[in-house]
C-alpha cells in the first residue's frame, strides 16, 4: 500500500491519456458484455435446455406438423415419463416487428414439462378458468406495459385464418434462472382448436418428452424416430439442446461472428493500450532510472508498470462491464431475444480486461525492467 | 587523506584498484577510465574536474555501483561492490548510496515530500517513522514549508535541495554529485555548495562530486583531474591549502 501513491501519481501524469485509455477499456468491456449478453440470448435454448427433455418434431422440420394422437403413442414408449405438445400460434401485436413467441398449450401439463417457471396458484387458477387467458412471461408484460386483465388482441398469421384473436392475461410466470426465457405466451389449446380452421384440428406443432434416464436419452429418441418410421408423419427426435442449437444455426454461425468481432477489437485494444504503455514507460525513462539509482529493484520496475496497465484494465473493464450489465439487463432486442449477462461472462470479461492489461504493459514492462541506469541517465 | 597510486592504506572508505571501462562505439573501443586507482576517506569532500568524455561520470558511475567496469575493482567500507550481483548491488545502492543528479532527476508527479520519502519506502520503516525522517531532510535543506509543493512549483536551487533531501533522507554512507550546480545560477549554487559543505561538518559524510565549475571545486577538500580516462594529478583545494598556509 505504501506504493500506491506512487501508482497513481504515475496514472495523473498525463490525465487525458489515462482517461482516454481507460476509455478503450470501458467501450472494448462494454462491447464484449454486450455480446456476450446477445450469445447468451442466442444460446439460451441450448443453456436452458434440459438433460432429460427431448424435442419431436416432423421430419421436415417445424413447418410439419405431427398428429396429436402420437402423445399416446410416445407415452406408451419404453423410457418415456412425461410428454406434451405444443404449436406455434404466430400472431401479430399491432405491427410485425413486435415479435414475441406464442405457444399454443395444454395447460394441465405445461407446467409439469417446465417446472423452471413459476406462476403463482390463484393467477394460474383464473387462467384455467378462462379459455381466451392467456400467460405471459415477465418481460413480455414490462415490454408492452402488459398486466393481469388486460385484453390482447392478436392477428393470427393467414395459416390459421389471418382474423383477430383477443385474448386475456391471467397469469404472469417468471423463470428461477437469470437465462430463462420471460419473452413468452402461452395460449390454451381448447381454445386454439375451438377457433383454428378445421384442417388444423387433431395436429400439433411438436412434442416434448421427458425421459426417466437421461443416460437413456439416445436409445428413447432412436426408439420414437423408429416407432414412427415409414408412416405419414415421420418423426425426428433430437435431445432439446441439439434442438435448439439446430435452430440457432439456422441463423448462421452467430458464435463465429462474435468471436470474431470480439477477437479484432481486443488485438486493437491491444496494439492501442501496449503503445500507450511503451510511450508512457518511454517518456519516464530518466525517472525509472533515478528509481533504479535510489534501489528500486529492477523486479519492482517491472511490476510498477504492470501494475499501472493492470489498474488502467481494471478501471475501464470494471465500467464497461458494469454499463454492458445494466444495458443487458434491458430489452435491447425488442423481446427477440432474451439477452443476459451471466456470472461466468462477467468472470470472462475481468479474466479478459485484466489479461488484456497484463499483455499490454508486458513489452514496456519488460523494456522498463532492463533499463541500464547508467545509458538511461546519460541519454537524458 | 585521498591517494591516486594504489597506496592508500586499508582504512580508506572507497578503495579503487586497476579500474578500467571500455565502450565499444561504432566498432571502435574506447578506453574510458583506464587502470585508474583511489583511496578515499570518510568525511572527504572530493571534486572530480576534467573535459567532456573524460570518463567522470563513468566513475561516479562506477563507484555508486550503477554501471559495472571492465575490469578493476571496487570497494566500499570493505563491501567489494564490484563482485556484487546485480540485485545485490540493487539493495547495497539503496543501504550505502546518495545520488545528486545535475538536472536534479525528482519526480514531477510527487509532491516534495514524496520525492524525499522515495528511498525510505525501501525500508522497514513505518509511516511515522518515514514522516519524522522526511520532515528532517527537508528541515536541514531548508524546504520544510515546501514539502507539498510539486517540483514544478520550486525554483531550480530548490529542486536541487529536494534531490539532495532525498539522497541523505536514508542516511547513505556516501553522496556521489553529478555536476549539482551545473544547471543553476550563481546564487542558487551557492546555497547548494554550502548545504554540501554542511553535510560534512555536521553530519560527516563523503561527497564525491563532478564539476565543470572552479568554484564548486575550490569548496572540495581534494581536487581529482581526470584525463581521457586517467586520474592526472590529485591536489588539495585553495581553501584546503589556504587552511593549511593558516596553520600554525
Amino acid at each position: 500500500m505504501k506504493f500506491l501513491p506512487l501508482l497513481l501519481a504515475n496514472l495523473k501524469r498525463k490525465k487525458i491519456r489515462t482517461i482516454l485509455t481507460i476509455g478503450s477499456f470501458m467501450v472494448a468491456m462494454f462491447l464484449f458484455g454486450l455480446l456476450a449478453a446477445v450469445r447468451a440470448g442466442f444460446r439460451q435454448g441450448v443453456d436452458v435446455a434440459g438433460a432429460d427433455r427431448l424435442v419431436v418434431v416432423g421430419r421436415t422440420g417445424l413447418i410439419q406438423p405431427l398428429p396429436l394422437p402420437y402423445q399416446e403413442r410416445i407415452r406408451r414408449l419404453p423410457g418415456v415419463k412425461d410428454v406434451v405438445h405444443a404449436t406455434w400460434f404466430g400472431g401479430i401485436y399491432q405491427d410485425p416487428k413486435n415479435f414475441f413467441a406464442q405457444f399454443v398449450v395444454d395447460p394441465d401439463e405445461w407446467l409439469r414439462m417446465y417446472p423452471e417457471f413459476k406462476v403463482s396458484e390463484a393467477e394460474w387458477r383464473e387462467f384455467l378458468a378462462d379459455r381466451q387467458g392467456v400467460v405471459i412471461g415477465q418481460k413480455l408484460a414490462q415490454r408492452f406495459s402488459w398486466k393481469i386483465g388486460d385484453h390482447i388482441p392478436l392477428k393470427a398469421p393467414g395459416y390459421l385464418g389471418g382474423t383477430s384473436w383477443d385474448f386475456n392475461v391471467r397469469a404472469i410466470y417468471r423463470g428461477t434462472r437469470p437465462q430463462d426465457d420471460e419473452g413468452q405466451l402461452w395460449l390454451q389449446h381448447k381454445y386454439f382448436y375451438e377457433k383454428a380452421p378445421s384442417y388444423w384440428q387433431g395436429i400439433v406443432g411438436w412434442y416434448v418428452v421427458r425421459v426417466a434416464d437421461p443416460g437413456q436419452a439416445l436409445a428413447v429418441l432412436k426408439a420414437i424416430d423408429a416407432e414412427f418410421a415409414n408412416s405419414a408423419s415421420e418423426t425426428r427426435t433430437q435431445t432439446e439442446s441439439a434442438f435448439a442449437a439446430s435452430f440457432m444455426k439456422q441463423m448462421g454461425n452467430i458464435e463465429f461472428l462474435i468471436l470474431a468481432i470480439g477477437s479484432i477489437v481486443f488485438f486493437t485494444l491491444l496494439l492501442v493500450t501496449g503503445n500507450t504503455m511503451a510511450i508512457a514507460v518511454r517518456e519516464r525513462t530518466a525517472e525509472l532510472a533515478v528509481l533504479k539509482a535510489v534501489g528500486y529493484s529492477d523486479r519492482f520496475v517491472l511490476g510498477l508498470v504492470l501494475a499501472e496497465s493492470l489498474l488502467i484494465a481494471a478501471i475501464g473493464g470494471a465500467i464497461g462491464l458494469a454499463l454492458a450489465y445494466a444495458v443487458a439487463g434491458q430489452d435491447i432486442t425488442s423481446g427477440i431475444l432474451p439477452t443476459y449477462l451471466s456470472g461466468v461472462a462477467l468472470a470472462a470479461g475481468v479474466a479478459v480486461a485484466l489479461g488484456t492489461g497484463v499483455l499490454a504493459g508486458l513489452l514496456p514492462a519488460v523494456s522498463a525492467m532492463r533499463l541500464q541506469v547508467a545509458y538511461a541517465l546519460r541519454r537524458v | 587523506m585521498v591517494r591516486v597510486d594504489g597506496n592508500g592504506s586499508g582504512e580508506a572508505l572507497i578503495r579503487v584498484r586497476g579500474l578500467n571501462k571500455d565502450y565499444v562505439r561504432g566498432g571502435e573501443q574506447i578506453h574510458v577510465l583506464q587502470g585508474l586507482n583511489l583511496d578515499v576517506g570518510a568525511g572527504e569532500f572530493i571534486a572530480f574536474m576534467g573535459p567532456s568524455g573524460s570518463g567522470k561520470t563513468t566513475l561516479l558511475n562506477l563507484l555508486g555501483g550503477l554501471d559495472v567496469p571492465s575490469a578493476g575493482t571496487v570497494s566500499v567500507a570493505g563491501d567489494e561492490i564490484t563482485a556484487m550481483s546485480r540485485r545485490k548491488l540493487t539493495a547495497w545502492r539503496a543501504r550505502h548510496v546518495g545520488f545528486v543528479f545535475q538536472a536534479y532527476n525528482l519526480i514531477p508527479v510527487l509532491s516534495a515530500y514524496r520525492n524525499v520519502e522515495l528511498p525510505l519506502l525501501l525500508t522497514p520503516l513505518s509511516g511515522a517513522e518515514r514522516r519524522r525522517h522526511v520532515e528532517a531532510a527537508l528541515r536541514l535543506v531548508g524546504l520544510q514549508d515546501r514539502m507539498h509543493h510539486f517540483p514544478r512549483q520550486l525554483s531550480g536551487g530548490q529542486e536541487q535541495r529536494v534531490a539532495i533531501a532525498r539522497a541523505i533522507v536514508a542516511d547513505p554512507t556516501f553522496l556521489l554529485c553529478d555536476e549539482p550546480t551545473g544547471d543553476l545560477d550563481r546564487k542558487s549554487a551557492d546555497e547548494i555548495l554550502d548545504l554540501l559543505t554542511l553535510l560534512i561538518s555536521e553530519r560527516g559524510k563523503t561527497i564525491l562530486m563532478v564539476t565543470h565549475d572552479p568554484r564548486a571545486a575550490d569548496r572540495a577538500s581534494a581536487l581529482l583531474h581526470l584525463e581521457k580516462g586517467v586520474l592526472v594529478e590529485a591536489e588539495q583545494s585553495r581553501e584546503a591549502r589556504q587552511a593549511a598556509q593558516v596553520a600554525p
